[in-house]
């Protein structure tokens, strides 16, 4: 990875796919493997209303370095090259990129591995928030027990979706490591 | 000692953003958020315990025996949903 490239970003505007990519693996020709994960605005619900825009909320400063702590964790456990993270806030419709995560390494096994790590990880620990608008009007989404348990098998504990996480101290609320660690 | 008071998402909408608070020497996250259920009202209600509100210490997630130091950045926030 190129040293000044920046690992983390928080932005308003869409990103290119191909450009990130390109730049992740500038001038390396250790690469042998780019993985990416795209996740984009949904226009419905399992079963739910239509959602007609999707509004993100973070909180500033420590998003960045939540994230940038994700990334070292990455490259702790995994024989990567390189790893980046672009993720929007603000307003957006359906249909538009929300979060990027792409990871390079020397061969595919490491890079999905800890392309989808990140994921699990940003899911449950990074501070974001979701509003969908729905015909019904606005609300808040709620937090998935099954990101939790996605985490859950890097031997990390996440209780994010469980009920008063500040509230149970030792139970894993924060991310704490709670086992050795290393890979699945 | 002066801490700097953040809310977020469902939290903030209805107990505001931000505000600066005063407290005791040897306060902790936890009893910092009995301070606030003692104001009762949407306070009392949202910051219940029993309810997933998670809390972050100077950007980092905490749990609640993080102890307080003078100018400390505490957050209080729903379950995560980004990605």
């Amino acid at each position: 990875m190129t040293p000044a490239a920046p690992r983390v970003s928080i932005q308003t505007q869409d990103f290119d796919l191909s450009a990130e990519v390109q730049a992740l693996r500038a001038g390396d020709g250790g690469v042998g493997a780019v993985a990416t994960f795209t996740g984009t605005v949904r226009d419905r619900t399992g079963g739910g209303p239509a959602i007609s825009a999707m509004e993100l909320e973070h909180y500033p400063g420590m998003t960045e370095s939540a994230i940038e702590a994700m990334i070292d964790q990455a490259h702790a456990r995994f024989d990567i090259r390189g790893a980046r993270v672009v993720h929007r806030v603000g307003l957006l419709q359906p249909l538009e990129q929300i979060v990027l995560v792409a990871v390079t390494s020397a061969h595919r096994g490491q890079a999905f591995q800890a392309c989808e790590f990140l994921m699990d990880y940003l899911k449950t620990q990074a501070p974001f928030w979701k509003k969908e608008t729905t015909p019904e009007g606005a609300r808040w989404v709620d937090a998935r027990v099954a990101d939790d348990a996605a985490l859950a098998r890097w031997g990390i504990a996440a209780s994010n979706a469980a009920g008063d996480a500040a509230g149970s101290p030792g139970t894993g609320a924060g991310g704490h490591f709670s086992g050795a660690g290393g890979n699945p | 000692m002066k801490i700097q008071l953040r809310f977020f998402a469902s939290l903030r909408e209805a107990l505001g953003a931000s505000e600066a608070i005063d407290l005791p020497e040897g306060s902790t996250v936890g009893t910092l958020r009995d301070s606030l259920l003692a104001r009762g009202g949407r306070h009392a209600e949202l910051l219940a315990r029993g309810r997933a509100v998670r809390c972050a210490l100077n950007q980092t997630l905490c749990d609640e025996s993080a102890a307080l130091t003078d100018g400390a950045e505490v957050a209080f926030f729903p379950p995560v949903t980004g990605g």
